[in-house]
């Protein structure tokens, strides 16, 4: 028998051209090469040499040239017509559509700036939709931070001056044992995928720590299924194991921490627990060598991590003694602890034992000479290869910010924060929450804000205030009820606006934020909220306008759209002033830029901000002589100067397009970037990659970039004072005063160290199984169903229930059970899952979609089985019996805390689809194809 | 598997028309003239309408013809090949029966045994398949041949032998059965297999790749109606075996219950044959946790 | 004719890592990228927003829980995609010789122009790696990127398949699994790689590399062995003073 094969084209070509820009199928920002075939979009893949992805893309990426050609996205500006929510709309010019935006914004600027409420969502242009905000005079802007990881930001900077999340990663190239908490696995997704396959092919251990046991922990070594919200408890027990035994990094704590930085011991003191400081401000330690009262910084000086010092009659302590103090006690032993987190306690020393072995037994040298903050010299980098990562999971709670806090502290004792083999900051991080703005509320008519709204508060003298105490700003954002909500809450913006409480507003601006479905808490809710009339027949929030490329659920809400490009048609940049893209080893920013033109009459909403800008005369976005400042966003990101020379991007600035980091705006740079393949990379130098903070190389390297204008080393803050200033206040002491209800929770919740406290304290009663949700990898929030690959993926989604609950409930795959919580309830499938903390159900994040929305089909099988467990969470708590009511969030940061949530299960009879049932709105775009067999070369 | 109705039709009426000819062939009943060509057109109806059918399942029936290339290897292509050969050689001998009144024995021998060829070589393109456990077994051309002859033997009236094959085939149909129901279990073939985790503990399908659905589950993965098996397989025997028997043997024996006959047997053919692949487990289905 | 060749130069083949791969589909969407845009008819998608969404996809991750005797449930994710069999049964059945396995390294291919679309080689495969394309009627199915991994039109690092090259763990490996000093085939030596249903005869060239042990890190009540880690968190002494005197110790000797 003879063999034949027919002849086969083995070179066929594989594209016209290669452009290369950034991802934005979720918030990775990956370099993508987009293959373009007869000017069109063929075929899309990693960008090899981009310092994000190296060549690799998740689903998402790849399944980009659906989304660019969904049917959902919105062709043109629209004006609602029919009643708000139905998806009736009239289709507008650009003209008329900025003219009407104008007119309703011109007469609030002029009176009353706060009236309009501006928040954006996922908005990857925060430094320029908050310059617009400022210059506008409102107070009311965030972005959705506050019911993403707010917890996790905030507790990272202000304990050790930059997060997890995109602040910094893993050293992935040396960590032995790596240590994942609950992680949102659709952000910063490949990085942690290539990481996660960097220690796999080295063997390295993974310890995976989540109820649910997808992702990221089906492949850890070891799985720790936690019940939710006790992740701090299980962390403290660690600490505790760690400091009983000794297996905790002195040295480290002493030079790069305040360990040795003393407080003041005396109860009575109306400064009890606050730092010593010298006439400079500085904090003050006990030098080792001389036994004097030293500044921390001084050349030299060893700090004493033991030594007390009494002056004045008052003893003052180290921070490290009440440590000590704190988590020695028998509240923190794996014993204590054990039945509440769910993990044996000989389990819990087990973990603390590997973390101290790989710590300080598999500890290495790294040849790179530095030279620390005091001016001593060092040979070597000492590497400790333990590391940590963690994200929504522990941050999601009411319990996350002292959480997050504990695990930097956990790090931080076994001496693993920016050393070799650690985890390693990302330029512009490091960077200490004393070197970031204040935040700023203060609103003038006819004038720009005082200043930045966001940012990180040093006590109760920087909460935005009004005069009477009352709230400044909508969403209640640095009260005295979430005294450190860096990001703002917009989750709490409609649910306000509506109560008119603190005020009324008149206008909601919003840009990219899904709020009357998958991106709010309670949606029915929200959704009755926007549409409540008051007595005279008007809408309660009277105006609403709304940017999004996409119908989403939350266009049926708007008066007026102005619709948005897809990712392929427009500029951005992923900027070093806002989130930028960088590495532990580089700092590195991007562009997006137009590599297909729109073919619809839709506007990139930055240039459509640059122009309702110039039509409202805003400072900052007119010339002198009131014309036009910035053409589109791309005249923005070039000639825009945050500070001289500084600009949104760091690469190739200067006239000859060769300065770094500082240096004159260059006309050219975009093309720059785009030569460049899409992305700017500036390299540390060795011997400045490592001990960042203290690292005098580093420190200079930053200020040569802009990152910093002169350097600004600090200690590592295992006490975060600001906490005790809000406790102080609490106790009486000082002139601004929390109201009268908020004091003990003030004095509870806001320790200086970290502390565990049960995140439901009420536990209401029947509802005692934890219901969570997780990212799906191929999904990004709402977005991933109106694309016809990714949706095949995940179409619907059932509640994944434990073994044990499905035989008590006498359940199997396919039946259906009625879920609820003290707020409401939801009929919908379940399935069995075994590698689930058994107290635990959960389900995918934002599969479930209302009808009419994304272009799909009116029974598409996220509408008729897809569902939310959103509909069982409220933004407030249930009523307390104490006449008010509490929100549910985290008391310092006001962090949504969807990861709260407990609930009641039953079997019910299957009904015809999921419940509650939306009625369908209107969609504002044409019927999707029925079939697609999309081959652009053919 | 999916029972796909084209290729129901065509493997049980191309079954039964092929067994006709057979009998043709070797001659019982030995017709000529128009009583041959009424035969000799049921025949061929059956057998190329079947034939014709079974195109209807293809993505591509315009590109039939290159199913003749591969007959050194593949079954359906010898199936291609046998039927044409069977058919043609069976024309001429038919055309001898209904034009010359010539019987040209050494034709009609040749014919019957292409007719039964073709049987076979349909029965082995499901008999190969090592993936469908039920299918990969000696019973499956034994079934598909006995019930053909029987067919046969039924459409050309030979009635004492149609109810001797009748029975014959009623039992290798219910051999085929039992053993069909045993022989997932018996291919080695299963969860642990397929994934190779079986050593780590006991292994179920969790999540499926996609929620929405696709062709391997369409094709493969066929569990309608399997829950009536038992009912339909009495219902397939009685149609097929016993009501053709009580016909036969009932003492006003004559044309309506002859035809009444040999309709029960078709509906009961049919039946079983529908069972035949919607209660085939491809083994696909165990990486989806199904069967 | 489809029969096979007697011996093929090369057996080029993917490594699968059950240890890596977290499941995240990056591989199955990139090959549905590439595969619609190049080799053959596009990889069509039926009701695409609709009730029913289906389309042909070449490759899929499958996910199994695995309940040990003792301990945690553990869950595995699993791509599978043709295995590019040395017996390919797919190839002997097809009637037209439409599918082939090329001689010089073993892929097993499709001639679109040839297939009549009757899914026999379908049915003939146990792993599910054919799909019947509903728009073009012919049967479509991994290619091993055929027309990637020899481009001269692509840069030599990119010459592997798409899923190789996008997946972000770096839990699929692409080589010669018939030579035994390639990269390859010293991963699966190392990591003891297995065939998927051996029983079938079909000699799969793609190998399995089975999950590494879990939950090793268990208390010694759990597991019943000695601890080792226990010397680890020795305690220094009892009671917060203890601390303290051990503290001033330490300090001393750094």
């Amino acid at each position: 028998m003879t063999h034949s094969q027919p002849p086969l084209d083995l070179s066929p070509k594989v594209s016209d051209e290669v452009r290369k820009t950034t991802c934005y199928m979720c918030a990775c920002r990956c370099g993508i090469n987009v293959h373009m075939k007869k000017g069109k979009v063929a075929y899309i893949e990693g960008n090899r040499d981009h310092p994000v992805n190296q060549g690799v893309l998740c689903a998402k990426g790849s399944a980009g040239i659906m989304q660019h050609n969904s049917p959902a996205r919105l062709r043109n500006p629209m004006k609602r017509v029919g009643p708000r929510g139905s998806g009736e709309f009239e289709s507008i010019s650009w003209k008329e559509a900025l003219q009407i935006a104008t007119d309703w914004l011109k007469p609030l600027r002029r009176e009353a700036p706060e009236k309009l409420a501006f928040f954006t969502g996922r908005d990857q242009s925060q430094s320029f939709t908050s310059l617009w905000a400022q210059a506008f005079g409102t107070p009311n802007y965030a972005a959705h931070g506050g019911f993403c990881s707010v917890n996790m930001a905030t507790a990272g900077i202000y304990t050790m001056g930059g997060a997890f999340w995109e602040f910094g990663q893993p050293d992935w190239d040396h960590t032995k044992l790596f240590m994942l908490f609950g992680v949102a696995e659709d952000h910063d997704s490949n990085p942690i995928k290539m990481g996660l396959g960097k220690l796999k092919k080295r063997g390295a251990r993974v310890i995976g720590v989540n109820p649910i046991r997808t992702g990221y922990n089906a492949i850890a070594d070891d799985w720790v299924g936690i019940t939710p919200g006790t992740d701090g408890l299980f962390i403290l027990s660690l600490i505790h194991c760690l400091m009983k035994a000794g297996r905790i990094d002195l040295d480290y704590l002493a030079r790069y921490t305040d360990a040795p930085v003393l407080l003041n011991s005396d109860r009575k003191s109306p400064e009890y627990g606050l730092q010593l400081r010298n006439a400079d401000g500085k904090a003050l330690v006990v030098d080792r060598k001389t036994g004097k009262l030293t500044p921390f910084d001084q050349p030299g000086v060893r700090p004493d991590l033991a030594a007390t010092y009494r002056t004045a009659g008052i003893t003052h302590r180290p921070v490290f003694h009440q440590m000590a103090e704190q988590y020695l006690g028998e509240e923190y032993t794996p014993e204590a602890v054990a039945d509440r987190c769910g993990i044996p306690a000989p389990r819990i020393r087990a973990i603390a034992a590997e973390l101290a072995r790989v710590a300080f037994d598999e500890a290495f040298e790294l040849e790179h000479e530095w030279t620390d903050f005091r001016g001593e010299h060092h040979k070597t980098m000492t590497g400790r290869p333990v590391s940590f990562h963690a994200m929504r999971g522990i941050s999601a709670h009411a319990n996350g910010f002292q959480t997050c806090r504990a695990l930097h502290v956990l790090q931080i004792i076994l001496g693993t924060v920016e050393v070799p083999g650690g985890f390693r900051f990302k330029p512009p991080y490091p960077k200490p929450a004393t070197a970031h703005p204040k935040p700023h509320c203060k609103a003038t008519p006819d004038a720009p804000l005082d200043g930045p709204h966001l940012g990180f508060v040093q006590g109760p003298e920087d909460l935005a205030l009004r005069a009477d105490g009352s709230p400044a700003r909508i969403d209640k954002a640095f009260t005295w009820e979430n005294p450190m909500s860096a990001h703002g809450l917009m989750h709490m913006v409609i649910s306000n606006a509506h109560a008119g409480d603190p005020y009324k507003i008149d206008t909601l601006f919003m840009y990219m934020a899904n709020m009357s479905w998958n991106s709010s808490m309670n949606p029915g809710g929200v959704m009755e909220m926007l549409t409540d009339t008051d007595d005279n027949g008007d809408y309660v929030i009277p105006r609403i306008i709304y940017s999004d490329a996409y119908s989403s659920e939350m266009v049926a809400y708007a008066d007026l759209i102005l619709p948005d490009t897809t990712y392929l048609e427009r500029h951005d940049c992923i900027s070093l002033l806002d989130r930028p893209i960088s590495e532990a080893d580089a700092a590195a920013d991007a562009i997006r830029w137009p590599v297909v033109e729109p073919n619809r009459d839709v506007r990139g909403f930055q240039s459509a901000l640059c122009d309702l800008g110039a039509k409202l005369g805003l400072p900052g976005f007119v010339n002198e002589d009131g014309s036009q400042k910035y053409k589109d966003y791309a005249d923005y990101i070039t000639s825009h100067e945050r500070r001289p020379g500084i600009g949104p991007l760091a690469g190739f600035r200067g006239k000859d397009g060769k300065d770094v980091g500082r240096g004159e705006p260059n006309p050219e740079q975009i093309d720059r970037y785009i030569e460049n393949g899409g992305f700017f990379v500036n390299h540390i130098p060795e011997g400045a990659n490592y001990y960042k903070p203290w690292n005098a190389a580093y420190q200079d390297w930053a200020v040569g970039m802009g990152i910093y204008d002169a350097p600004q080393p600090y200690l590592f803050s295992l006490y975060v004072e600001p906490l005790r200033r809000f406790q102080l206040a609490a106790e009486g002491h000082g002139k601004r005063q929390p109201p009268e209800h908020l004091r003990d929770r003030i004095k509870q919740t806001m320790s200086p160290l970290p502390i565990w406290y049960e995140s439901d304290p009420e536990g209401a009663e029947g509802y005692n199984v934890h219901a969570l949700t997780q990212r799906p990898m191929a999904m990004y929030h709402s977005w991933g169903s109106q694309n016809a690959w990714l949706r095949q993926l995940h179409g619907h989604n059932p509640l994944y229930l434990p073994t044990a609950i499905m035989r008590q409930k006498g359940l199997k795959d396919g039946d259906w059970a009625r879920v609820t919580s003290p707020h409401g309830g939801i009929t919908v499938p379940v399935m069995e899952m075994a590698a689930l903390n058994p107290k635990t159900v959960w389900t995918w994040n934002a599969i479930g979609k209302r009808k009419g929305a994304w272009a799909l089909d009116r029974d598409a099988p996220e509408t008729t089985k897809g569902f939310l467990l959103n509909h069982l969470i409220h933004e407030l708590l249930p009523p307390k019996g104490d006449g008010l009511r509490w929100s549910n969030s985290d008391p310092i940061t006001g962090q949504a805390a969807w990861f709260d949530l407990k609930v009641h299960i039953e079997k019910t009879e299957a009904p015809a689809e999921a419940q509650p049932e939306i009625p369908a709105q209107r969609s504002p775009v044409p019927p999707a194809p029925r079939d697609i067999a999309w081959k652009v070369g053919k | 598997m999916h029972p796909a109705p084209s290729v129901i039709l065509f493997s049980s009426l191309s079954g039964m028309g092929f067994g006709l000819l057979a009998w043709l062939g070797i001659g019982l009943p030995a017709v000529t003239g128009w009583v041959a060509f009424v035969f000799f057109a049921l025949a061929y109806l059956l057998a190329v309408g079947g034939l014709i059918a079974s195109t209807f399942h293809l993505g591509h029936p315009e590109r039939a013809l290159k199913a003749f290339s591969q007959w050194r290897s593949s079954w359906l292509s010898r199936e291609a090949w046998a039927s044409v050969a069977a058919l043609l050689t069976m024309a001429a001998y038919g055309a001898g029966l209904v034009f010359y009144d010539t019987r040209l024995w050494p034709l009609g021998l040749l014919g019957a045994a292409l007719s039964l060829l073709t049987v076979l070589t349909t029965a082995m393109i499901y008999t190969q398949m090592k993936t469908v456990p039920r299918w990969h077994s000696v019973m499956t051309p034994l079934n598909f041949l006995s019930l053909s002859i029987a067919g046969g033997a039924l459409l050309a009236g030979q009635v004492t032998a149609a109810m001797v094959l009748l029975v014959l085939a009623g039992a290798v149909q219910i051999a085929t059965w039992w053993r069909g129901d045993r022989a997932l279990a018996a291919s080695g073939s299963d969860i642990a297999t397929a994934t190779r985790l079986g050593e780590k503990g006991s292994v179920r399908a969790f999540e499926p790749p996609h929620t929405g659905s696709n062709y391997l589950l369409r094709e493969f993965v066929y569990q309608i109606g399997r829950k009536h098996a038992l009912k339909l397989r009495v219902i397939a025997i009685t149609l097929m075996v016993l009501l053709p028997l009580l016909l036969l043997l009932s003492p006003v024996f004559h044309h309506l219950a002859a035809a009444l006959a040999v309709l029960s047997h078709a509906a009961g053919v049919l039946t079983s044959r529908w069972l035949f692949f919607a209660q085939a487990e491809h083994v696909v289905g165990i990486y989806y946790g199904k069967r | 004719m489809t029969t096979l060749p007697q011996q093929t130069d090369r057996k080029l083949g993917l490594v699968i890592d059950l240890d890596t791969c977290v499941g995240c589909h990056a591989c199955v969407i990139s090959c549905k990228g590439w595969n619609t845009e190049n080799y053959g008819a596009p990889l069509s998608d039926q009701d695409a927003y609709g009730a029913d969404p289906s389309g042909t996809f070449l490759n899929r991750v499958h996910s199994y829980e695995v309940q040990p005797e003792a301990g945690a449930a553990q869950l595995v994710h699993f791509p599978k995609s043709c295995l590019h069999c040395d017996d390919a049964p797919c190839v002997t059945v097809c009637p037209t010789g439409a599918s082939y396995k090329r001689v010089e390294d073993g892929i097993v291919l499709v001639n679109e122009s040839d297939c009549i679309g009757c899914g026999l080689c379908a049915w003939a495969c146990p792993y599910g790696a054919r799909e019947m394309d509903q728009a073009a009627g012919v049967m479509k199915k991994c290619t091993l990127c055929v027309d990637r991994i020899y481009n001269e039109n692509l840069p030599e690092e990119d010459r592997q398949p798409a899923c190789v090259r996008t997946c972000p763990a770096g839990a699929r490996h692409f080589g010669d699994l018939g030579d035994p000093e390639s990269a390859v085939s010293q991963l699966v030596a190392e990591r003891g790689g297995v065939d998927l249903m051996p029983e079938q005869g079909t000699k799969p060239v793609n190998k399995y590399l089975p999950p590494r042990p879990r939950d090793q890190l268990q208390g010694p009540e759990d597991s019943g062995e000695i601890d080792v880690l226990a010397p680890f968190l020795a305690p220094i002494d009892s009671g917060p003073k203890g601390f303290l005197g051990w503290l001033d110790r330490t300090l001393e000797k750094l």
